[in-house]
């Protein structure tokens, strides 16, 4: 039977910002879910916070709501749209919990809206331990033996080692092991805190296991397909988001995977998901055998969109097609077009994923893997053995030189890792360990090498020789990849698939035809801190960019997560590694007519200089434009020639120097390795033994800082001579905070109408110095007396470029796509420069709450996973709406404890008083008190933990106990154990929003005192005023 | 040098990791990612070469009580990459020859267009051109009877006390097939493929095993079922379907290569619902609008089952006892037993 008649409007629910364990596979998964409906009719709403995600095009919905994701806004949504339906699948837990909300707050049922794809009394067994629990068993299986516990006196009596997982919480945020009854205890306390509903479960400890999962869909007549199966290479005990996964599963005999199989169905059915698909995770003991069900996730999952990717089977769109009535045999498979979706995929290849973490960026926090997930983003290898697949990804990670991370070296294997993965991976060693000298391999030789994964540069660093010379050899000796389809049936049926991906000694598969000219897009690899889903944003808009302009687009991509991995997005998909070796021997088979480099963040860019000494052409921008911008000494000599100011600086070779040269230029400075991605490792300092204590970089480079100015961040286009001035944004947080953590505010609000000319004056110049085609992101500073200082210029995609088009309407990526194959600014027709008249914030939102031990401040070093856009008639209304959906609601009422360090305490006087005259009661420690009651603001001033006598109560407790909404510290020094230290973490722990700039505060304060309640409007409305208005000016 | 050379002259080369020697038989491949050792001793591979699409085969070693039956049928394995030392010890104790390092997904696809072709693998100096010859000689699986070569010799009890008692013909029967019928509370005695009818119909069911080869030249046999259907329960799996298909007056034909795997979706006509099934066979019963038609492939519409009530007779392609294989058929074979014990 064909769709169902008798709804006509669904709604989607995104899952909000990029967090740890929620990223792009949501915007995969809406994506495709709103493709299909849109294909069959439906009327669609998505909402959803986060503007770097495909799914919040104006485009790709019939109205999209970028509002922030609680049961206050999603509810004024539907009451303004009125949709028959409501799909919660798509958007991981966020939705689930949203859709759980909006149902038990009578929301739904008051607008007569039905919840489809699972239903309320499906999710809540799925979600509710308990209910879970009685599930399983109904159908003859087992759950670890496991207590529900809520409140920490029920505790005795419960035997360790056990695990504590809090109910309804994404990623197992807040979950953890306790070998002792004292870990245990303060994990139950965390794990309460966390929970919504306060309520955890300590389980029977099944650590050490195996773990599998599988990837179940059924239909609404009861049928039901397994997608595929994964195996965990780190067994039970470490999150599967941070496990090495392999799909499909490589040592359970026939019979032992049939049980899961059949363990999986029956879940299925119990738990009663009967339109869509769901995820259920597995241990199993090695040595007896016995099963038992972890958990089920009742909707789309970071593990599907692997599944997907790693069969070519999209769970998404079968999951929105079976939510709207359609059965599994009615459904087509793409990639065959002759199979139904019951034809269960079946891989003629291997799949590796690998977690990429971010520790560098959190020092002080504990990098043992656990219950908890803290990897920030993923990669996936496909390979004809299991070695190929795991090196492709282990290398696709693109880890900075240096950085602490799980797997850094192949000897890192797990130690209860299964004998079979130990075996392969003992493989690859030897193949190393055997090579002598490039010269003396054979063809045969070769293959074999290659056959196992691994990569010319493996090979050349085992040879003691280079890439290029490895590469050289090899292919004299005619040993070159092959390109195989993926096609979900291991060949038995005819498929025009156009996903590949590559290995060796094999005959490739239906090479590249067509007279279209041929465009190769880079993407950005995993999703990492400074690199994240905006990249993908951008990637995927060129590819349809390119598409409209009769351009064949090829991508090539190795992030599971994302919709540029999607086959449906290009004509061709390479599922590869991005590195030299791998995207030369692409361009060698698609014979590009130019290779995009601009939209995959850095990644591509250090690929530049190999694609044009291969001979290959770089659309847009040339890589010497880029270098220009990148390279300290000539981008100085350029602004210099131009007139134009930057701050003074210096690069040093040692600590002694760097000393020097901030003694020449003054403090403070900023200091930090030079050629660096997302501020890691920079630092602000103020004296000359902070410059010392940085740790020795080759050559670091020391700038001086500007203080107390007006960050500023401009989004342009140009033709390599005009430039258009898409948007100047002001951030939030004053210079010195990472501009990837601040907040961004569009229009500038700070700026004169003379600073404003002032700044597009300086970026036309510098567009045109550069010689840049396509987009150019400048960052300046403007002082107190208006002078305008540039920081620094990126030829290239920025993360503001999502957020920009959305605010301006104005499609960056599009124009400068047609930019990049020779259009001008005058061709494009663009709305004429001017800023928005409404006012849009983006807010960064940060993990800190997952890394306990490291300090949750902002500063130099980029720290946040993802951001949320919101539009408002005023700045502090968006601001206010923007800070509730990084979720961080600024109170109205209540408490407010003010820390600020010593030169700032005047700055704080007139923040205090708004906050007194709003009529919050303030709390200080003693110096900033002082400072306040001086100025006759009344405020109790509380005893920081290192003056309190015994017993007397402390900033610390007052936070623990609740007794504070709002918390304003500005970090006195970079002591870990400091005061403010304490002071942040208490506050992190309580989940009060936590201000740790003076301006952000200031922004904060007066989004307190004057954001009104203004109704929800489309993006698809705000864009067509934007852009009427243009019309008209 | 080793290698698998085909009919059509085209050369696969490989390692060997199995017996020395060579192998004739009709290359076949199979996608099923899991249940190797259940497929080389599977009697319905007798005679061909098993070319597996999952490219890594062997990572789970052997076990005695995975094996379908007492001795090994395929001549062949040929495999992307083989692990040991298990599987390639038990390979080569078998006399089987194993290639790995094929291509096998180019050969898969040359299959699929080409046709199951004569094929030989070759794991010691056979010159290739010779090889060709030889394979090229080798008759095709269209009209071959091999039911001889598997079935029992004499009748044998499997199981001995049961609430029903089912009489096996064993065309090339699985263990699988016998261990879901006892599961399911059958008394179970296995016959050899030429029992005749009147032998048979004492039993409160029969169950006509899968098995390789033909059916078309199987008269003696098809004959049989024709006089047995109507006076007992019957059940037809795989080669048992195809006879009673051909008893019944339907057509049977040689497929271009097989329905080989785990995963193929058979529509259930009752109930309107889709089973996910585990199927080796490379002859089928033409799609047919034939109103006693119970179950069709979605993969390409040959008929998959027929339900015959006014001859008390059943009968399914793929195979319900899975062994390799998704589980979600067993309750047909339980549900028939439930029938016979009612009837």
């Amino acid at each position: 039977m064909p769709r169902r008649t008798d709804i006509e409007s669904i709604c989607i629910v995104g899952s909000g910002p990029i967090v740890i364990g929620q990223a792009a596979e949501f915007d995969y998964a809406g994506c495709q879910a709103l493709k299909v409906l849109r294909e069959d009719g439906f009327r669609t709403i998505v909402v959803n916070s986060n503007p770097a995600t495909i799914m919040t095009d104006p485009g790709f919905a019939d109205r999209t709501y970028l509002e922030p994701l609680d049961v206050e806004s999603v509810a004024e949504v539907l009451r303004l749209e009125r949709p028959d339906a409501l799909l919660p699948t798509m958007g991981g837990q966020t939705a689930l919990n949203l859709a759980r909300e909006l149902a038990t707050a009578g929301v739904l049922d008051e607008l007569g809206i039905e919840l489809i794809g699972a239903r309320l009394d499906a999710i809540e067994r799925a979600e509710d331990r308990l209910k879970f629990k009685e599930a399983v068993e109904s159908c003859g299986l087992k759950v670890p033996n496991s207590t529900i516990v809520t409140s920490l006196d029920e505790l005795d009596g419960l035997m360790v080692p056990a695990v504590v997982r809090p109910a309804f919480t994404l990623g197992g945020h807040g979950g953890g092991f306790a070998y002792t009854q004292e870990e245990l205890y303060r994990q139950v306390e965390r794990g309460l805190a966390e929970s919504p509903i306060g309520q955890v479960l300590v389980e029977e400890s099944v650590r050490g296991w195996d773990e599998f999962e599988l990837e179940v869909v059924r239909d609404r007549i009861d049928n039901v397909v397994i997608v595929c199966s994964i195996e965990n290479l780190d067994p039970m005990g470490v999150h599967t988001g941070d496990s090495v996964t392999v799909a499909p599963q490589m040592t359970l005999p026939d019979e032992a995977y049939q049980e899961l199989r059949d363990a999986a169905a029956a879940v299925i059915r119990a738990v009663g998901v009967d339109t869509g698909g769901s995820n259920i995770q597995f241990a199993r003991s090695r040595e007896t055998g016995d099963v038992r069900v972890i958990e089920m996730n009742p909707r789309v999952s970071r593990s599907s969109a692997l599944a997907s990717k790693a069969t070519g089977y999209p769970i998404a769109k079968i999951a929105a097609r079976l939510a709207v009535g359609y059965t599994l045999d009615e459904i087509p498979n793409d990639l065959t077009g002759t199979t139904p979706a019951s034809f269960e995929p079946t891989l003629d290849y291997v799949v590796v994923k690998f977690p990429r973490f971010a520790f560098e960026k959190f020092p002080g926090a504990d990098r043992t893997l656990g219950t908890q997930m803290k990897s920030v983003g993923e990669t996936m290898g496909i390979g004809r053995t299991l070695a190929e697949a795991f090196l492709k990804a282990y290398r696709s990670r693109e880890l900075d030189a240096g950085a602490a991370t799980p797997w850094q070296a192949l000897e890192e294997v797990p130690e209860d890792v299964h004998p079979f993965f130990r075996r392969e991976l003992d493989q690859i060693r030897d193949a190393l360990a055997g090579i002598a000298d490039v010269e003396s391999l054979t063809a045969d030789g070769w293959v074999r090498l290659k056959r196992v994964g691994l990569s010319d540069a493996d090979i050349a660093a085992a040879a003691g020789t280079t890439e290029t010379a490895v590469r050289r050899r090899r292919r004299e000796c005619g040993a070159r990849p092959s390109y195989r389809r993926v096609d979900s049936c291991a060949g038995e049926v005819e498929a025009t698939s156009n996903y590949y991906y590559s290995t060796w000694g094999e005959v490739d598969e239906a090479a590249p035809t067509g007279d279209r000219p041929r465009v190769v897009i880079l993407g950005s690899g995993p999703n990492r801190i400074g690199q994240g889903i905006e990249f993908d944003y951008c990637c995927v808009h060129a590819v349809t960019t390119y598409r409209e302009l009769g351009y064949e687009a090829v991508m090539v991509n190795c992030n599971p997560e994302t919709v540029s991995t999607d086959y449906d997005t290009s004509d061709r998909l390479y599922f590869e590694p991005l590195d030299a070796e791998s995207v030369l021997a692409i361009c060698e088979r698609e014979k590009p007519d130019g290779v995009v480099i601009q939209f995959g963040g850095q990644t591509p860019l250090k690929l530049a200089r190999a694609i044009e000494d291969a001979g290959y052409r770089i659309l847009g921008t040339p890589f010497d434009a880029v270098d220009l911008a990148e390279d300290r000494e000539r981008f100085a000599g350029l602004l210099r020639a131009h007139g134009l100011r930057s701050p003074e600086w210096g690069i040093a070779g040692s600590p002694d120097e760097a000393v020097e040269i901030a003694e020449r230029i003054g403090y403070p400075v900023l200091v930090r390795p030079s050629y660096v991605l997302g501020g890691r490792a920079m630092r602000v300092c103020y004296t000359p033994d902070e410059v010392r204590e940085m740790p020795p970089f080759e050559r670091i480079l020391v700038d001086r800082f500007v203080e107390h100015a007006v960050e500023v961040d401009v989004d342009a286009l140009c033709d390599g001579v005009d430039t258009y001035v898409a948007a100047v944004m002001q951030h939030v947080e004053e210079a010195g905070v990472h501009s990837g953590d601040s907040a961004c505010v569009l229009p500038a609000p700070s700026l004169s109408f003379a600073q404003a000319q002032e700044i597009a004056r300086v970026v036309r110049i510098l567009g045109r110095a550069l010689g840049a085609v396509g987009l150019l992101n400048v960052q300046l500073a403007v002082t107190g007396d208006g002078e305008v200082y540039v920081i620094e210029a990126n030829p290239r995609a920025s993360r503001t470029v999502p957020f920009v088009s959305k605010a301006t309407g104005v499609e960056l990526v599009k124009a400068a796509c047609r930019l990049a194959v020779g259009a001008t600014i005058s061709e494009l027709g663009l709305p004429p420069e001017r800023p928005p008249r409404q006012w849009s914030v983006k807010a960064a939102v940060l993990p800190f709450a997952r890394f306990p031990g490291s300090d949750p401040v902002l500063g130099p070093e980029m720290r946040s996973t993802g951001e949320v856009m919101a539009s408002a008639a005023d700045l502090s209304t968006a601001l206010d709406k923007a800070e509730r959906a990084a979720g961080r609601r600024l109170p109205r009422t209540g408490s407010v404890f003010i820390s600020i360090r010593e030169p700032d305490h005047q700055q704080a006087v007139p923040i205090a008083a708004t906050l007194v005259g709003l009529g919050f009661d303030l709390y200080a420690t003693e110096g900033t008190a002082a400072t306040l009651a001086a100025a006759g603001i009344e405020v109790e001033p509380v005893r920081k933990l290192s003056e309190a006598q015994d017993g007397e109560p402390t900033v610390v407790d007052l936070i623990r106990r609740g007794r504070c909404d709002l918390v304003i510290n500005t970090p006195e020094g970079r002591n870990a154990r400091s005061d403010g230290y304490a002071i942040r973490e208490a506050a992190l722990a309580r989940r009060v929003p936590c201000i740790t700039t003076l301006s952000g505060a200031a922004a904060a304060v007066h989004a307190i005192a004057t954001a009104r309640a203004e109704q929800a409007m489309s993006l698809q409305e705000r864009i067509d005023a934007e852009l009427g208005l243009a019309q008209q000016a | 040098m080793s290698y698998l050379a085909l009919a059509d002259g085209t050369v696969w080369r490989g390692e060997s990791v199995g017996a020395e020697g060579h192998a004739l038989g009709e290359a076949v491949f199979t996608t099923g990612m899991s249940g190797y050792q259940e497929a080389v001793t599977d009697p319905s591979f007798e005679d061909q070469l098993i070319c597996f699409t999952a490219p890594m085969i062997g990572n789970y070693g052997v076990a005695e009580a995975r094996s379908e039956s007492a001795r090994t049928h395929a001549r062949a394995v040929l495999m992307r990459e083989a692990r040991g030392p298990d599987w390639t010890d038990w390979l080569r104790e078998h006399g089987i020859v194993a290639l790995t390092g094929i291509d096998t997904r180019s050969l898969v696809l040359h299959l699929r267009d080409a046709g199951s072709v004569p094929a030989v693998a070759v794991a010691s100096d056979l010159p290739v051109e010779e090889a060709i010859e030889r394979a090229a000689r080798q008759p095709s699986m269209l009209g071959r009877a091999l039911v001889d070569d598997v079935s029992t010799d004499e009748p044998y009890v499997y199981a001995e006390a049961g609430r029903v008692r089912i009489g096996v013909v064993d065309y090339g029967v699985k263990n699988s097939v016998l261990r879901r019928l006892a599961k399911a509370g059958a008394a179970v005695t296995v016959h050899p493929h030429d029992t005749p009818a009147d032998e048979l119909a004492g039993y409160d069911g029969v169950l006509l095993s899968p098995g390789p080869g033909d059916p078309e030249p199987l008269a003696g046999e098809t004959e049989t079922v024709r006089q047995l259907l109507g006076r007992t329960h019957v059940l037809g799996i795989c080669l048992g379907h195809q006879l009673i298909a051909r008893a019944t007056g339907h057509d049977t034909y040689k497929l271009q290569f097989g329905h080989r795997g785990a995963n193929h979706p058979v529509h259930e006509r009752l109930t309107g619902r889709v089973l996910v099934t585990s199927q080796n066979h490379g002859f089928a019963v033409a799609a047919s609008e034939a109103a006693e038609v119970s179950h069709v492939s979605l993969y390409d519409g040959t008929v998959e089952g027929f339900d015959l009530p006014d001859l008390r007779a059943r009968s399914l392609q793929f195979h319900p006892e899975a062994g390799p294989g998704p589980h979600d058929a067993w309750p047909l074979l339980e549900a028939w037993v439930e029938e016979v014990a009612h009837a």
